[in-house]
């Protein structure tokens, strides 16, 4: 309740919310609305928006723009959430030991972070997605694999300043087992900076995806709103259309999850807000 | 000791922690190399069309390839220390040549890209800082927070869509007209019309990013204990402001603009494949179409060893700048 109630006075996360929920419906119901594949052809080719029965046109092999978003939106949401899941569960390992345990393991750790933060990451990505051929599961490890280091440093600071407090020390007392402690009394501590860094994430991920897919690097079988634009780019001239909607249907996507992603920050951090 | 002693012997220090970085990015590239499906010697037949297993051995032996990996690692450092990268079998040319030559493009934009954003950036937050929540700092907030959600391609995409295909202001891609020859001048000219689209699609996120950096550090630094000095020794708002807060201010920002290089590579690759810019990123992008991964993997490395110097580079002269950094 109170946590619903801090989200919602900021007004920028509730529009966030508003659309987020709008595209998710649109990602559910794209097998209702357009049961067909959407690369098959669906009538005359370059239609500009509204002709023929397109409602955002099509594009010169006449495939449904409309359609193409709607199942775009499918892969995104899913790429996105898949990516940062992983990501985060890396990064929750990763940080939990070095900042637990401290010493050469922490160093050593800090040292396999920092060299993954150093590497241009949209380069890395595009190098491993292209070594393990373009599908979704090389797509969501590739992200996940240059997102994580944030998390990581995240976690392991939160580790580093709690594991001397007294319920730390309690727990010690107890005999419980270091994997119980990290996991099961301090992770749940440090849990809301991870959900704020994680929801940002997602945005960056869905940014990621359809940069990749954009250069001919999505998993061929599935529609992408990177692919799409890549698709279309040739037809600029002749038909704007191909490109201008996914692309806006990208910014509404990371726009609404920045903007619930900063509300959930301030749900979670009410004090830091009030700092500010 | 002396002061000078100290800055030698911190470079030095700096100079030394890199040299772990820079192995275990070459080893990294070394084992991604491994990961990948088939070696040179698959290409080089596939190019041929047909090779006997016979021929293929030999040709392995002459490159190595039959080598345990220790062993072919070693080789590799050895190589990649003499700037040897290894050969594009589509280029017919040595990685290295390859990458030299498309160097200067990639440069330019580079350079023309962080000093639009960081100095509008810089403005930008400036701005914002001293109207506090006015309008002027909402709007601000809003740019800041919708090029932070558009994907780079599809800016670019629509800046060609509206000032080169409908307004006629700028080519939509290359890097200059080659069928004027242009010369002197008029070149500098030709190149600079070409270079503002990429430029400002580039910076736009940087833009982004350093206008809330500027605003928030500005803000950060207004609570500080010497800006409440400086007003009660009668000191103007507008000095305090533009003399002791902003140079502060600064100081993050400057180290940002080297934390972002990295970042700001991985954004050429796709600026330079939509505007055509002849440049490392448009490489890179030739180099995914035609499966050349010997060629992707040098662009790779060079692009990391880059951010490692700029970063050693950005950190000395932050030192110089704050020297309390030191100390730390």
């Amino acid at each position: 309740m109170t946590f619903w109630k801090l989200f919602a006075r900021n007004r920028g996360a509730v529009v966030g919310l508003a659309i987020l929920i709008l595209i998710t419906f649109m990602a559910a119901t794209a097998g209702i609305f357009f049961p067909e594949d959407p690369f098959s052809l669906a009538g005359q080719s370059m239609s500009p928006p509204g002709e023929n029965g397109f409602l955002l046109g099509s594009d010169s092999l006449g495939r449904d723009v409309a359609a193409g978003i709607a199942h775009g939106a499918k892969t995104s949401l899913l790429i996105g959430l898949l990516a940062t899941l992983v990501a985060v569960c890396v990064g929750i390992v990763m940080g939990a030991l070095a900042g637990y345990y401290g010493g050469i393991i922490d160093d050593l750790l800090m040292r396999v972070t920092e060299m993954f933060q150093t590497i241009p990451s949209f380069i890395f990505a595009i190098l491993l997605v292209a070594i393990m051929k373009p599908s979704i599961e090389s797509i969501v490890i590739a992200i996940a694999v240059v997102s994580w280091p944030a998390v990581a440093r995240l976690v392991r600071g939160e580790f580093l300043s709690l594991r001397n407090r007294e319920f730390v020390q309690a727990c010690h007392t107890l005999g419980m087992s270091d994997i119980r402690i990290m996991m099961g009394e301090i992770l749940p501590n440090c849990l809301s900076p991870v959900i704020v860094i994680g929801s940002l994430m997602v945005a960056t991920a869905i940014l990621i995806e359809s940069g990749l897919a954009f250069l001919g690097l999505g998993d061929p079988n599935i529609m992408s709103w990177g692919f799409q634009i890549g698709a279309g780019r040739t037809l600029l001239r002749s038909a704007w259309w191909v490109c201008t909607f996914p692309g806006i249907a990208i910014l509404l996507t990371v726009l609404a999850i920045n903007l619930v992603g900063e509300g959930i920050n301030d749900a979670l951090n009410p004090r830091l807000r009030e700092r500010s | 000791m002396s002061h000078f002693a100290r800055r030698i012997r911190y470079v030095v220090k700096r100079l030394l922690q890199a040299i772990p970085i820079v192995l275990a990015i070459v080893i990294l590239n070394f084992l991604l190399l491994q990961l990948a499906e088939g070696d040179a010697v698959d290409v080089l037949a596939g190019e041929a069309g047909s090779a006997t297993p016979e021929y293929m051995a030999e040709l392995r032996a002459k490159f190595g390839l039959d080598q345990p990996l220790p062993v072919q690692l070693a080789v590799y450092l050895k190589n990649v220390m003499f700037f040897d990268l290894g050969y594009s079998f589509r280029h017919e040319m040595p990685v290295s040549e390859l990458i030299l030559d498309r160097m200067m493009p990639t440069l330019l934009l580079m350079v023309a890209t962080i000093t639009l954003a960081v100095g509008f950036g810089i403005f930008l937050g400036l701005v914002a800082a001293m109207g506090l929540n006015t309008w002027r700092d909402t709007a601000i907030s809003i740019f800041a927070l919708i090029t932070y959600a558009t994907p780079l391609f599809w800016v670019g995409l629509m800046m060609i869509v509206v000032f080169s295909l409908n307004l006629r202001w700028f080519p939509t891609s290359g890097m200059e007209n080659f069928a004027m020859f242009y010369e002197g001048w008029d070149r500098v000219w030709d190149i600079a019309h070409h270079l503002v689209l990429p430029t400002i699609t580039l910076s736009l996120f940087y833009l982004a990013l350093y206008t809330r950096l500027m605003r928030a550090s500005m803000l950060e630094q207004a609570g500080q204990d010497y800006v409440t000095t400086a007003r009660a020794k009668g000191v103007t708002e507008n000095r305090i402001m533009f003399v002791h807060v902003l140079r502060n201010a600064l100081l993050p920002v400057v180290t940002m603009a080297g934390v972002q290089v990295g970042a700001l590579i991985g954004g050429s690759v796709i600026v330079e494949s939509v505007f055509a810019w002849p440049g490392l990123g448009m490489l890179a992008f030739e180099a995914l179409f035609s499966r050349d991964l010997n060629l992707l993997l040098g662009i790779f490395l060079l692009s990391a060893l880059l951010v490692v110097a700029v970063n050693l580079v950005v950190d000395i002269i932050y030192s110089t700048l704050d020297p309390r950094i030191e100390v730390s």
